[in-house]
């Protein structure tokens, strides 16, 4: 309950700050769940991580063409970092840029661990979690809505999600370095599909072991 | 007035026929049986595949489980792209974050098992004398080729790596929405403590990697420069690619149960191929 009503405070608070913006779309996206949304190019999003370390599971596509899709491969050949923050373009399979991170209060995001499922938590958990929830699941679901298939998922963008990789290459999911209200702004570069699970894992710390809410702000672009 | 030879049929064939016998740098050798120098212990007559690919240049095949392949940077600036999918279900392939993430190891040794989105193991890396690979960064697109090299096309003088794998795909049917993440072999790159690529080349003429493939595959591969590799010009040579019969892992081999994650993988793919009839 406690965790319930800290959200609709921060929703209050951030709405008001936002309501000099023409606000297309403002929504809160329940923990576990799938969303979707088309930005027209200019448009921005900002998501709000309500209660801290929510991972944002985040795939996106070339509205006019969903071929065109997030290729997080590109993205990363074409910066300096494997992290994603303010000033990262997230470019397609062909290497075009469709949106660009604007904003970030948390330093730095992921998009090599890619998104849980019912078939790999099996291998990184045991066969207990087949029948969990996951966000290939919410992909699918949500895509499938749009024409998309499995065919169009691939390695997807973790916003809050934070995957260190040591000096020997290990690579892990660990402790979250967002807190309660931290939110990033992407501008769409072109008109884009987003594709959203709000995830809903538990064996792991990128919820906090407690998925929880986040907030979607589309708003017109150009502001200051 | 002279008759020009292929002025007609029987002139034509004639000349098709005599060229036969043409050897040139990067060619398959059919049977693969006659390739001249087979691995050690491996038989002339189990080898399935032999063929080098030029660089800038591709090769795919759809290979038994159980198939070994062996990788081959002949002169030192090969780079495999490769993409691997089931060949009987290829809406089922290769997922690099998975792979990377289930052994909590994002560099390629021996003993990787390279995962596809269901749970289960496509291939292993058997065996690798290189050590300079990378499953992070994917290969190269037209669009940024052109723009480094001032040009990306398949046919070009500096193919990109996606129009060469789209090529491949496409000759099994299937279309560029299969080509999914990567993983390349022979140029090397390295994360910093920052989270900077350090792209470190390749480990030099000769280096060979060996995948043994888990499932029945679909393997394409694209010969092109890697993305990170920041030479001006373009530099891509002859990758050699042999393949010949053998075993899956089995439940006795040791890699079957070197880590939890591997094991229920290998379970996973055991079960999946005996409820088919494969295994």
């Amino acid at each position: 309950m406690t965790a319930t009503s800290t959200a609709t405070s921060t929703a209050t608070k951030t709405a008001t700050k936002t309501a000099t913006k023409t606000a297309v779309l403002d929504v809160v996206v329940p923990a576990r769940a799938p969303w979707s949304a088309v930005l027209s190019a200019g448009q921005e999003l900002r998501v709000v991580d309500l209660e801290g370390n929510q991972a944002v599971d985040f795939l996106l596509y070339d509205a006019a063409d969903p071929t065109l899709r997030y290729s997080a491969q590109d993205t990363l050949q074409a910066q300096d970092t494997i992290f994603l923050s303010t000033g990262s373009v997230l470019r397609d399979c062909e290497h075009g840029a469709l949106m660009t991170v604007v904003a970030d209060e948390v330093g730095r995001h992921d998009t090599l661990g890619g998104a849980c499922s019912q078939e790999s938590n099996t291998l990184r958990y045991g066969h207990h979690t087949a029948g969990q929830h996951a966000c290939v699941e919410n992909f699918l679901a949500e895509g499938s809505l749009h024409g998309l298939g499995k065919r169009d998922l691939v390695s997807n963008i973790n916003w809050f999600m934070n995957v260190p990789v040591d000096p020997d290459g290990s690579l892990g999911i660990v402790d979250g370095l967002s807190a309660p209200g931290k939110s990033l702004t992407l501008r769409a570069e072109r008109d884009v599909l987003v594709l959203v699970s709000n995830c809903p894992q538990v064996n792991n710390p990128c919820n906090g072991f407690d998925p929880t809410p986040v907030r979607m702000v589309i708003t017109e672009g150009g502001r200051a | 007035m002279n008759a020009s030879p292929t002025a007609t049929t029987l002139g034509a064939r004639q000349h098709a026929r005599a060229q036969e016998g043409t050897v040139v740098d990067a060619m398959p050798t059919v049977p693969a049986s006659r390739w001249p120098d087979p691995p050690d212990g491996v038989a002339a007559a189990d080898l399935t595949w032999a063929t080098v690919v030029a660089g800038g240049g591709y090769a795919h095949r759809s290979l038994a489980r159980g198939t070994h392949v062996r990788l081959r940077d002949l002169t030192g600036d090969a780079c495999a792209h490769v993409l691997l999918l089931r060949a009987d279900e290829p809406w089922e392939r290769l997922n690099p974050a998975d792979t990377t993430k289930v052994a909590w190891q994002v560099y390629t040794a021996p003993g990787q098992l390279l995962l596809s989105d269901a749970g289960r193991v496509l291939a292993t890396v058997v065996e690798d004398t290189s050590g300079h690979h990378d499953a992070l960064f994917g290969t190269t697109t037209r669009a940024r080729n052109e723009a480094r090299y001032g040009d990306g096309s398949a046919q070009g003088p500096s193919p990109a790596g996606r129009e060469l794998l789209a090529l491949a795909a496409a000759k099994h049917g299937l279309g560029r929405r299969d080509v999914g993440p990567t993983v390349s072999f022979f140029s090397g790159v390295t994360v910093g403590p920052d989270g900077a690529p350090r792209w470190t080349g390749s480990a030099g003429p000769g280096a060979h990697v060996t995948l043994r493939a888990e499932v029945p595959l679909l393997l394409l591969v694209a010969n092109t420069a890697h993305p990170l590799d920041p030479r001006e010009a373009f530099t891509c040579s002859p990758l050699e690619v042999l393949a010949w019969r053998g075993e899956p892992t089995g439940p006795g081999d040791p890699l079957w149960t070197a880590a939890p994650e591997g094991r229920r993988a290998f379970e996973n793919t055991a079960e999946h191929l005996t409820a088919q009839g494969i295994a």
